[in-house]
């Protein structure tokens, strides 16, 4: 491992370029000020930059390995996207400088939300929300908000299948509302009767992903839909799995009234080692009003086109704001750039090579042994494989696969999630990647199984060749070492 | 097509194996009248080269304006090392590091961001960020009534000088979860908490911004201790650059303040039109089980050496689904992995340098502005790098007419705080030279002495 940056420090060491110089006294009370010297690094330029280098290098990342996360859509991030958004004219805006001196900028976030319509059948699109679990909070709170305005205050249940990620119910809990979980079918669909006995004048709404976390297509979709609206419930579509049917399939048409994206997983802006990431939303006709601010707008006069933001006074009944500005603009301009590279000709081959790349992978998997999750399915741009039969026969379990794909140069798979398939691996290989890249992946797989099938070989103990060895997670958990105190572990 | 590698040789040879005729076959589970032809709105797509010149025209649109703006969001220097190591690939296309052996460059950094933000607030722990200020406030806000389980009135109380919009944001994230927000009175001759300290709210928290929303500084000690007398939990919302100078949170008052929190952006991240930032927060050691977001902890592989992983998970929506701490799932890694760099770069000495080369800048620019006809402080007391002006006319066209010669004056408080009058909150970071502060009192003294004339 790497030494700490403190452990580097010598006193008196500084990058001194960055120094803005001695400043004169300053007209500050003695009371107001700090006496303790907090422990920050003191290091020249040089060694911050070997430093850092050197901890990007203990990294897996899209740039350098294969990277078939599940549901996490680890595609390519075209460089061009963040060299165009760090333009010093986007860049250095204030997020509260005049509209006169942002038009570049609200020019292509009305234009963003304008593709982001078009691209997921929706009426509107805000798009503040930070994350994907923020968007969910914003569709939750405006469903919640449309109920209230109609005076339906009895509605606080969400229904939630048991394969839905954690942030749907957790969201919904936010929101205040009570979370009713819903089973689904033994082919990856949900289960519809039990749908039926659900909903009722509590329903407030469902929250659904589509293909779902199963890495299938949820065929009854539009049964769903007016098994939900029938009631009187609203139906949120969780967008984490956009790639899949991107410019093949809208969710508005399918009959969901709110969707997030995650602009960093289908329109590729940077994952960052866990953010940012930017969860706009859309919105069918009956959610307009209560679309979370602010939002871009754009009106002409005289052929000329000027942008401006929609704030409290446009929209009245709006949720409210969610972030202290706009929300994460950097990443918006990136999935700005991405989405105009891709265009209308492009949009739906995304959806098309990632099922391709998954279809082909599931197939190959298949035919090296191992068991599909839902055979009989075909795999939408991710799917599962579960090792419940290698784990009992020859003590391989998806965990150990996940660590000894790592020797192989190959990041791991999603692992146990969803939580239905015991022993399970989500795969997702993303369109960017090349049939060799997945024969290669499929190779390590095998050789993987085989020595664990014939040989006896135990991978409890792998990685070996990462720049660490299996970690100890309890006890991270139980001896809490959560920052560097050369006198005390904290 | 831009980014898809595959060949037509590539494509019949993954369709044999599939056993599909063509691709559309793949799609064969969707119910056929979903299926879409074309998209109606979309434009066709562009070349590297054709959006490059796309982006540079609506950038410079945009121009390079001279920025007295604040409020939330500072204009500092960013060492350019921060973003070259930053947008690495290895950091920038990495994902969350939940493989913990692939991932330690991340996690490292993480726990080394960690150690940062505990030391500048004095207080224990921290977590791996969150989205950005003002959510950071909601979510400590949550917390403080997940740790003060004793009073269940739901109240939080604010400081006058706690920024509007986070009061806004926390009431939009946490409002339907029962808790209200209530203001306490402002002196008007400070901008700080004013009057006689009403004990009858019997608030779950007090939150004190500091500096205040008006760059103003509270007597941190006297509300801490007067909180933690009733009960409060005491979150401290402070600007990371001020920390160089002013007190720490953890050593507000008798005991300290319990949670800090707060908006990342001053160190090193650009202001890109409001993101992407990051928030961080920080507390006591007996709270960080009630902490929302990712935490890095230090523990030992298999050959007993050092590393590192996410820890606590129990407390996050993926475990615990709808019994989390919150459903926050991201911290903006990046952000903080460039912010990191920064703190590496100017360490304590530095940051203290950025912090009073600002807070005499604006001292400047005020003397200078304040030597103009018409134009006075409306507080008294001390500053960081921020202060209010009132006008002897309205703040927006003054604002326009300077937009007009390229000078972003400052902030308008007249939405927020109307009875301040034509009050304008004005900023200079170390990025202001003395030819800046010139332009702007020039300008200044040019537009008032205009708009006399005219009105005359």
């Amino acid at each position: 491992m790497e030494k700490l940056i403190f452990e580097k420090s010598r006193t008196g060491r500084r990058a001194f370029a960055q120094s803005p110089g001695e400043s004169e006294d300053i007209n500050i009370p003695e009371s107001f000020l700090r006496v303790d010297r907090p422990q920050l690094p003191e290091a020249s330029e040089l060694q911050v930059v070997r430093h850092f280098t050197r901890l990007s290098q203990m990294n897996f990342s899209i740039d350098t390995q294969f990277y078939p996360l599940g549901s996490c859509t680890m595609k390519y991030n075209p460089r061009a996207c963040n060299a165009l958004a760090m333009l010093p004219g986007f860049a250095g805006r204030h997020p509260l400088g005049p509209v006169s001196h942002g038009q570049g900028f609200l020019n292509c976030m009305f234009e963003l939300q304008e593709m982001l319509k078009d691209v997921t059948g929706m009426q509107g699109v805000s798009l503040t929300p930070m994350a994907g679990a923020q968007g969910e909070l914003a569709g939750i709170s405006m469903i919640c908000a449309y109920h209230d305005a109609r005076g339906d205050h009895e509605r606080n249940e969400i229904i939630v299948p048991d394969a839905a990620h954690g942030t749907n119910p957790a969201t919904a809990t936010m929101c205040g509302c009570d979370v009713r979980e819903l089973p689904t079918g033994s082919d990856g669909d949900i289960n519809i009767e039990a749908l039926k006995a659900m909903v009722g004048p509590k329903t407030a709404g469902i929250m659904l992903t589509n293909p779902s976390t199963l890495g299938v297509f949820e065929r009854r979709i539009i049964e769903v839909a007016k098994i939900v609206h029938g009631a009187g419930g609203l139906l949120y579509y969780d967008g984490a799995n956009l790639n899949a049917i991107i410019g093949k399939v809208r969710p508005g048409d399918m009959g969901f009234d709110v969707i997030h994206m995650n602009l960093h997983k289908t329109f590729s802006t940077p994952h960052g080692g866990g953010g940012p990431g930017s969860g706009a939303i859309g919105v069918g006709d009956r959610l307009l009003p209560f679309m979370p601010i602010p939002v871009v707008a754009a009106a002409t006069i005289d052929g000329k086109t000027t942008y401006d933001w929609l704030t409290e006074d446009d929209l009245p009944q709006s949720i409210g704001r969610l972030s202290g500005f706009m929300g994460n603009a950097g990443v918006l301009l990136r999935a700005y750039v991405y989405m105009r590279m891709v265009g209308r000709e492009g949009m739906h081959r995304l959806a098309e090579y990632a099922t391709l790349n998954a279809n082909y992978l599931q197939v190959r998997l298949r035919d090296a042994g191992f068991e599909l999750a839902f055979p009989d399915r075909r795999a939408s741009h991710e799917f599962i494989i579960t090792l419940k039969r290698d784990a009992k026969t020859f003590d391989l379990t998806a965990m150990d696969v996940a660590k000894a794909l790592l020797d192989h140069n190959y990041h791991a798979p999603t692992t146990y999630f969803p939580l239905l398939v015991d022993e399970c691996l989500l795969i997702e290989p993303t369109e960017t990647e090349s049939k060799e890249t997945l024969d290669g992946f499929v190779a390590a797989m095998i050789a993987i199984a085989t020595e664990a099938r014939e040989k006896g070989v135990s991978f409890k103990e792998a990685p070996y060749k990462m720049p660490v060895r299996r970690l100890d997670d309890v006890k991270a958990a139980r001896q809490l070492d959560l920052a560097y105190r050369p006198d005390k572990r904290l | 097509m831009p980014f898809i590698p595959h060949t037509k040789d590539d494509v019949i040879e993954m369709l044999a194996a599939i056993g599909a005729d063509d691709i559309g076959a793949l799609f064969d589970e969707i119910p056929a009248e979903l299926l879409i032809e074309s998209l109606d709105r979309m434009p066709v797509g562009l070349s590297e080269m054709d959006i490059t010149r796309l982006m540079h025209v609506r950038a410079a649109r945009d121009g390079t304006p001279l920025c007295f703006i604040g409020a939330g969001a500072y204009e500092h220097h960013i060492p350019t090392v921060v973003w070259d190591i930053s947008t690495r690939g290895e950091f920038y296309s990495a994902y969350t590091p939940y493989q913990a052996e692939a991932s330690q460059g991340t996690l490292q950094t993480i726990y080394e961001y960690q150690t940062m933000m505990t030391g500048l607030t004095a207080l224990d722990v921290s977590n791996a960020s969150m989205y950005d200020g003002a959510s950071s406030l909601a979510e400590a806000a949550l917390m403080a009534v997940r740790c003060n389980r004793k009073k269940d009135s739901g109240c939080i109380l604010l400081a006058p000088g706690v920024n509007p919009t986070y009061e806004k944001v926390a009431v939009a994230i946490a409002g339907r979860q029962r808790i209200t927000f209530e203001r306490l009175p402002m002196d008007e001759t400070t901008g700080n908490v004013g009057g006689d300290l009403d004990d009858s709210a019997d608030p779950v928290a007090v939150v004190i911004q500091q500096p205040s929303f008006f760059g103003t500084l509270e007597d941190v000690d006297r509300l801490t201790n007067w909180a933690h007398q009733q009960g409060a939990l005491v979150i401290a919302i402070v600007n990371p650059t001020s920390l160089a100078l002013l007190k720490a949170p953890g050593h507000w008052g008798e005991d300290g303040a319990d949670i800090a929190c707060g908006e990342g952006q001053p160190l090193g991240v650009p202001l890109s039109s409001g993101g992407p930032y990051f928030g961080f927060m920080t507390c006591k050691k007996k709270y960080v089980r009630q902490m929302p977001g990712r935490i890095v902890g230090r523990t030992t592989d298999l050959d007993n050496q050092p590393g590192y992983a996410l820890t606590l998970q129990a407390r996050e929506q993926h475990i615990r689904r709808s019994k989390a701490t919150s459903n926050i799932c991201t911290n903006q890694g990046l952000m903080v992995t460039a912010a990191t760099i920064y703190l590496s770069l100017l360490g304590f000495d530095g940051l203290a340098q950025v912090a009073r080369r600002s807070q005499q800048n604006v001292t400047r620019l005020a003397g200078r502005l304040t030597a103009i006809e018409g134009v006075e402080r409306l507080f008294e007391g001390p500053h960081f790098h921020e202060l209010v002006l009132r006008l002897d006319r309205p703040v927006a066209a003054v604002l326009d007419a300077l937009a007009h010669r390229d000078i972003l004056g400052g902030y308008n408080l007249a939405e927020f705080y109307p009875e301040l009058g034509n009050a304008l909150l004005i900023c200079a970071t170390e990025t202001k030279t003395e030819a800046d502060i010139d332009a702007y009192a020039t300008a200044l003294a040019e537009i008032f002495e205009n708009g006399s004339r005219r009105s005359a």
